[in-house]
């Protein structure tokens, strides 16, 4: 039951996270200048986007997670279960930031989540 | 052909470089954050003197600031790719990240890996690997 907790916490708090940085990401705009000078600004600019400090607590509180789960559970199951997150991330890409979703990449999801659940099958 | 990024030796051999690197440094920062997390231990009461004492262990646990070390190497390689190939070509190459963790974890962990979870992991990778071929931008541009 618990790993079921952490596997959510991992993925929905770190897609959570991603998203939100995304989104911080597209509030600030592309970088053009990879001068180290221009992106401190840009750093700074994004510390200035309360998106930006959602999606780092969030993607933090993903980190601890995923440290409790491999408290409890082998490295080779707990990795690949987390690629959940691209499920998730397409929902969320669709649902969050209206991202139009191909069919390839929902065909490439749907065989992700069938990886997952064999992995998650071949628990002891 | 890699699309957007000039063709020379110098830049493939740059790219080929770093995805190495990404897919050695990401598996092998969880193997040895397992490893730190192993040597902490779980919580059993869940009540806040045990999971303070449990966040000073893993603060003070080597292992936990090298996997630490290792994804954040991982992160900068991932970034500095990006920066020339697509992220198309540089997703799908990384997909092999979850075959290699298994690889760690069994060899250097000696984790117990049954044949039905490589299967799954393999077929993470195909979908991983069909996610990464899709057009990275799904929006249209402002």
């Amino acid at each position: 039951m618990l790993e079921f907790f952490f596997l959510f916490m991992i993925v929905a708090a770190g897609t959570g996270g991603e998203l939100c940085v995304s989104r911080a990401m597209k509030v600030v705009g592309e970088v053009h200048d990879f001068r180290p000078a221009a992106l401190v600004r840009f750093v700074f600019r994004a510390m200035r986007v309360g998106w930006m400090w959602i999606g780092v607590a969030m993607m933090s509180l993903a980190f601890f997670s995923l440290l409790a789960m491999l408290s409890i559970e082998n490295v080779s199951f707990v990795v690949p279960v987390t690629a959940l997150s691209y499920a998730a991330g397409a929902v969320g890409a669709m649902l969050f930031l209206h991202e139009r979703i191909s069919r390839q990449r929902w065909l490439g999801v749907f065989i992700v989540c069938i990886g997952v659940t064999l992995v998650w099958l071949s628990r002891r | 052909m890699i699309f957007g990024m000039k063709n020379s030796p110098g830049l493939h051999l740059k790219t080929y470089v770093l995805i190495l690197f990404i897919v050695l440094f990401a598996p092998l920062g969880n193997v040895l954050l397992s490893k730190g997390m192993k040597g902490v231990g779980s919580a059993k009461n869940w009540v806040p003197s045990e999971l303070f004492h449990i966040l000073v262990s893993i603060i003070s646990s080597g292992y936990i600031w090298l996997g630490i070390a290792c994804l954040l190497t991982f992160f900068v390689a991932y970034m500095l790719v990006l920066t020339w190939a697509d992220y198309s070509y540089v997703q799908p190459a990384s997909s092999f990240s979850y075959a290699v963790v298994a690889m760690l974890g069994y060899f250097l962990l000696g984790e117990a890996v049954p044949p039905l979870r490589w299967v799954g992991i393999f077929i993470i990778c195909v979908g991983v690997f069909i996610v990464g071929h899709t057009h990275p931008r799904t929006t249209e541009r402002a």
